[in-house]
């Protein structure tokens, strides 16, 4: 595969994350390269979005490091620059209600990466057409379904063009017909050759769309393998229940 | 004293017509004081509520963490200070102490900086109430696109936050209307001072005071009038259009949005 010869991009070394004595993350190690399209699954608890959020510092990590370019991405990246580059798609969308649909993707450009209104305008107008919502400009969050402020927050993750996105169960919140929109841009994006690390409970996306994924239980990685070796073919009893648990559904 | 009026409204016209300059007076007063203390009020709530609200990380020095404790300890004095002692007896103290230590303070000056530092307290835990009503998700959103602590304040919490505590402002201003009268201690011609005044030469106090409680309820009433009008603009539009595909404006379709405030 050619992908192996991709770059990596994103290390996550002996992470370690407590929250008091309770130790959510322990120990986790892996890398993503340029172009992979990683699901994390497991059960809830399980730390799949303590993960993620320790990624993107929303979490100071117990201990362990974040490498992105091969660079501490705590200590040897300037804060604004790292966020810009690694965006984060929440599972309550997290829009900001002051804004309409337009400035909530425009805010991040002019404020963190300087662009001045005209180009933030043009990028966030082609990114919101990308996700179908530039007909919905001017409406406001709060006027918005679930599944439309879901495809902004993402245009609005876009617009700052980053090389990475983290999803943490961008679907979880939505009714179950809205998941099929946000899906679909996913897919999309995929196929765009964008760096995602998806946080799902969405096995079809897992299976379909990842070109690799990880299990995770009580803290750890346990299985880190492609789709058609975890769906088809899992090495751990754990996996195994777990799958046998959401795919019965 | 030949065509002293007997009836009561006869008094009122009667006042009105005499001291009606007066009044007029005190309410310019009472307005100045009222509308500068409650924004200053509010520009020091604001100062003091985004100081205390300076997130502490697990890494940063440990200079930093003490200056901080230092500073969120002498805010919460000052909080709880000017929250927990009468603006009557604040005026007392900071007027006349103040003249005592050989510092002059015209009367206006020193009952705008009262009802400020007053209302500044008051405030500092309003506007704490009102960062703490935005969704926390949105400033982790904030800095997940890169912004500082600073800058999504700035442009993401406080706007919601003030927005969402418009009533308590209203409120605040409302109550400095009213309760700039206790200035009255510091000889300050706000409207009560003048009304005393008023009631004093011809000892209608009966009189004179409806007059001012009447004065006093026009003036609330029309601010919170006014406040309602800023809180509805601020508000926002509650539909919004449609854009057609082509990016133009002019095919737009007017959208009515369900449930829009």
């Amino acid at each position: 595969m050619s992908i192996e010869t991709k770059p990596i991009v994103l290390t996550v070394d002996h992470l370690q994350k407590s929250f008091g004595d309770h130790e959510v993350l322990k120990d986790i190690s892996f890398s993503i390269r340029q172009g992979d399209v990683v699901s994390i699954i497991g059960s809830s608890g399980s730390g799949k979005s303590t993960l993620l959020r320790c990624i993107n510092f929303l979490e100071t990590p117990t201990a362990g490091t974040i490498s992105f370019h091969g660079k501490n991405a705590d200590t040897e990246w300037n804060s604004a620059e790292y966020h810009a580059k690694v965006g984060m798609v929440f599972q309550s969308f997290n829009l900001f209600g002051n804004m309409t649909v337009l400035k909530n993707c425009m805010a991040g450009q002019m404020r963190v990466l300087k662009r001045d209104k005209k180009e933030a305008e043009e990028k966030a107008l082609f990114y919101l057409e990308k996700v179908g919502m530039a007909p919905y400009r001017d409406a406001r969050p709060s006027q918005l379904s679930g599944g439309q402020k879901q495809r902004v927050a993402i245009a609005r993750a876009l617009a700052m063009d980053p090389e990475v996105l983290l999803f943490d169960e961008p679907t979880s919140a939505l009714d179950p017909e809205m998941v099929g929109e946000v899906l679909e841009v996913m897919r999309d994006l995929a196929k765009s050759g964008l760096t995602m690390l998806v946080v799902t409970h969405e096995m079809a996306f897992a299976k379909d769309v990842s070109g690799r994924v990880i299990f995770m239980d009580a803290g750890v990685i346990a299985e880190d393998d492609v789709p058609s070796e975890i769906f088809v073919n899992p090495k751990q009893p754990r996996t195994r229940e777990f799958l046998s648990r959401v795919l019965q559904r | 004293m030949s065509s002293m009026p007997t009836s009561f409204f006869g008094w009122v016209g009667f006042i009105l017509e005499k001291y009606g300059s007066l009044f007029l007076k005190g309410v310019q007063v009472t307005l100045i004081i009222a509308i500068i203390g409650t924004i200053l009020g509010f520009a020091i709530g604001l100062l003091v509520a985004i100081m205390r609200a300076i997130p502490v990380h697990p890494n940063d020095s440990r200079l930093k963490k003490v200056l901080l404790k230092i500073l969120s300890f002498v805010l919460s004095v000052y909080i709880e200070v000017f929250r927990g002692t009468p603006m009557i007896v604040q005026a007392m103290v900071i007027y006349y102490g103040s003249m005592q230590m050989g510092l002059r303070m015209q009367v206006l000056v020193a009952a705008i900086f009262i009802v400020s530092i007053n209302t500044g307290s008051y405030m500092a835990e309003i506007i704490r109430g009102g960062i703490i009503s935005v969704d926390k998700g949105q400033s982790e959103a904030a800095k997940a696109i890169g912004m500082t602590h600073w800058q999504s304040m700035v442009h993401v919490v406080l706007p919601q936050a003030v927005r969402n505590i418009m009533p308590s402002i209203g409120n605040e201003f409302v109550v400095n209307i009213k309760d700039s009268s206790v200035l009255n201690v510091i000889s300050v011609n706000e409207l009560f001072f003048m009304s005393k005044s008023a009631a004093g030469t011809y000892l209608r106090y009966f009189e004179v005071f409806f007059i001012t409680a009447c004065i006093y309820f026009i003036l609330t009433f029309t601010v919170t009038r006014i406040l309602r009008l800023v809180e509805m603009k601020m508000d926002g539009k509650s539909n919004y259009s449609i854009h057609g595909s082509q990016s133009d404006s002019k095919s737009s379709i007017l959208f009515e949005a369900e449930g829009g405030k």
